[in-house]
């Protein structure tokens, strides 16, 4: 090994190593934004490494590097303008489309480095051959399947659970379909002919499989689709020999395999319940109003009344909230309320928004105190000493149902808002949530609902709040 | 089976042990900053694209050149910009209490 490749291989282990601290300091708001530095630097001098073997082994035909050079300016102008004017409501449908592309860019490896081998195909060794069948596989489900992802977060297909006749025989067809091509290739019967039928079968897949699961289940869809583009990477990486990609690929594997598990459990659905799919409306929680109990309905004025003199408040927000764009003036209502010494926090549900953490990030965006976000194990235990409990635009994640067997939502974990002293419930109608049934919180004595959009609603209750300020 | 393949294997496998390790410390709070953190990560995938460039050789080899490296470019750069952006609002707001 020359004294190039040794460096340029060190340097690579560097990378990997930032890589992994930079998730590393992810666990802390105070050095994730360093970490991220960190992986970005290291990401800066692979990219620059790797343009370094390029130039130093001179094999590179003109035409790849014009290539090269064109997409990936066109490629980063691309990226840099959507990620500066994306709006946090918005972001899960752009980490959905990056982690499209992701995938895309590795399918495409596969298909590259075939190409270029395509005069001896037969001869390639396992390592590259079955890689090649697999990242080509993974890629190309994680790209059609991430666009009709985003596509449906960003309400350009609907929400809801798109049934396709017969989806689950053509899902097989195509899965045998890829096997049997798979195994052509393999053993040597068939060459590109074969890749590009593993590949169309693969983005056929993506779309049959994205298409039936609804709104509700996105924080696990989008973070499976993840830990696929992972996976997808470090196929790619094996068929090229790079160590840079396998271990920066299997990161995000397990990332995403970890954010997939959460989710799910957040929500006590088997991981296969939900890619089997049919559950959840999708965009609009207001369903037909079916509730049997009797409801207390509150006005803004008594509503902000009972939060003026409150010692203590949780404040419960949930999609709705993000729909309704009305973080802004929930935390509002909150600084006002802290600022009459009342102690505030936020009960946030692992599912609440449209990815994993994503009403965090909102409410943070809004200049919500980070000490004052709570997650479901720190703030369960406080509702029982909590004067007002504030529900916005959350529904089934509140539903005490959850808590006895026999109906959708049982086992889920939820949000013990029903053991506060008093519920105030900001929402527009009774209409049932993704689980599509009653909230038994909303008949319940110490609820009390304010029937408004999030937005008006929360402007009425801050009013309210102000007047008592004297 | 050759030692290449076994080497490639053990790299995948402990990496992946290793991002179970380090990621399950990650607090709810920061799973989106994450998850949009880990998306960058793959976008390493553009060092691959690279690395194909200097083996094609023909017009289709180009175009998909082409293809991938704009699809990897927006990966990586959209990530990164994206992430920082979250992360800088979890920032300001601790600097902002004190």
């Amino acid at each position: 090994m020359s004294g190039f490749d040794t460096t340029v291989h060190l340097i690579y282990l560097a990378c990997a190593v930032c890589f992994v601290l930079g998730l590393h300091l992810m666990n802390a708001p105070a050095s994730a934004r360093r970490g991220n530095r960190l992986s970005a630097a290291g990401m800066t001098a692979a990219i620059v490494t790797t343009a370094a073997v390029l130039v130093h082994d001179r094999v590179i035909a003109g035409w790849a590097v014009a290539a090269l050079v064109a997409g990936g300016v066109l490629g980063a102008v691309a990226g840099l303008i959507t990620a500066r004017r994306v709006e946090m409501t918005a972001m899960p449908q752009l980490v959905s489309l990056f982690n499209a592309v992701g995938g895309g860019a590795a399918a495409l490896i596969a298909l590259g480095d075939a190409l270029a081998h395509s005069a001896d195909l037969a001869g390639q060794p396992v390592r590259t051959s079955v890689t090649t069948v697999l990242d080509l596989a993974i890629g190309g489900v994680t790209l059609s399947g991430s666009l009709v992802a985003s596509g449906k977060l960003a309400g350009m297909v609907p929400g809801r659970p798109i049934g396709v006749p017969g989806g689950r025989w053509i899902n097989a067809v195509l899965g045998l379909a890829a096997v049997v091509l798979a195994g052509l290739f393999l053993t040597g019967h068939a060459g590109m002919a074969a890749l590009y039928g593993i590949g169309f079968a693969a983005l056929a897949a993506g779309v049959l499989l994205t298409l039936p699961i609804g709104g509700a289940d996105m924080p696990v869809v989008i973070s499976l689709l993840n830990a696929c583009t992972g996976t997808a990477v470090a196929m790619a990486g094996f068929v090229l020999g790079s160590d840079a990609l396998i271990i920066a690929g299997a990161l995000v594997g397990a990332a995403g395999a970890i954010l997939t598990k959460l989710m799910a459990d957040a929500m006590n659905r088997p991981i296969s319940a939900i890619i089997a799919g049919g559950y959840g409306t999708g965009d609009d929680a207001a369903g037909p109003a079916g509730s049997t109990g009797p409801v207390r309905e509150v006005t803004a004025e008594d509503a902000a009344l009972q939060l003026a003199y409150a010692h203590k408040v949780v404040i419960v927000p949930g999609y709705g909230l993000a729909a309704a764009q009305a973080q802004h003036e929930l935390v509002a209502l909150a600084r006002a309320l802290t600022e009459r010494g009342a102690e505030v926090s936020y009960g946030i549900h692992p599912v609440a928004g449209r990815m994993p953490g994503h009403m965090n990030v909102l409410l943070a965006e809004a200049d919500a105190p980070y000490a004052q976000l709570k997650d479901l194990e720190e703030v369960n235990p406080q509702f029982p000493g909590t004067d007002v409990a504030l529900v916005v635009g959350a529904n089934d994640v509140t539903n005490p149902a959850a808590r006895r067997p026999g109906n959708p939502v049982s086992g889920m974990p939820i949000l013990d808002v029903d053991r506060a002293r008093s519920v105030i419930v900001i929402k527009r109608s009774l209409g049932h949530g993704y689980a599509g049934i009653d909230n038994e919180l909303y008949t319940h004595p110490s609820t009390a609902m304010l029937f408004a959009d999030a937005k008006k609603g929360l402007s009425a209750l801050l009013v309210g709040v102000r007047e008592y300020a004297a | 089976m050759n030692a290449l393949l076994l080497a490639d294997l053990t790299v995948f496998t402990l990496s992946l042990l290793v991002g179970f390790e380090v990621i399950s410390k990650v607090p709810a709070t920061l799973h989106t900053p994450l998850m949009s953190g880990a998306n960058a990560v793959h976008g390493v995938v553009i060092v691959g694209v690279m690395l194909l460039a200097a083996s094609v050789t023909t017009v289709a080899g180009y175009v998909l050149v082409l293809i991938a490296a704009a699809f990897a470019a927006m990966n990586v750069t959209g990530g990164y910009v994206v992430t920082d952006r979250m992360l800088a609002m979890f920032r300001t707001r601790k600097e902002g209490r004190r």
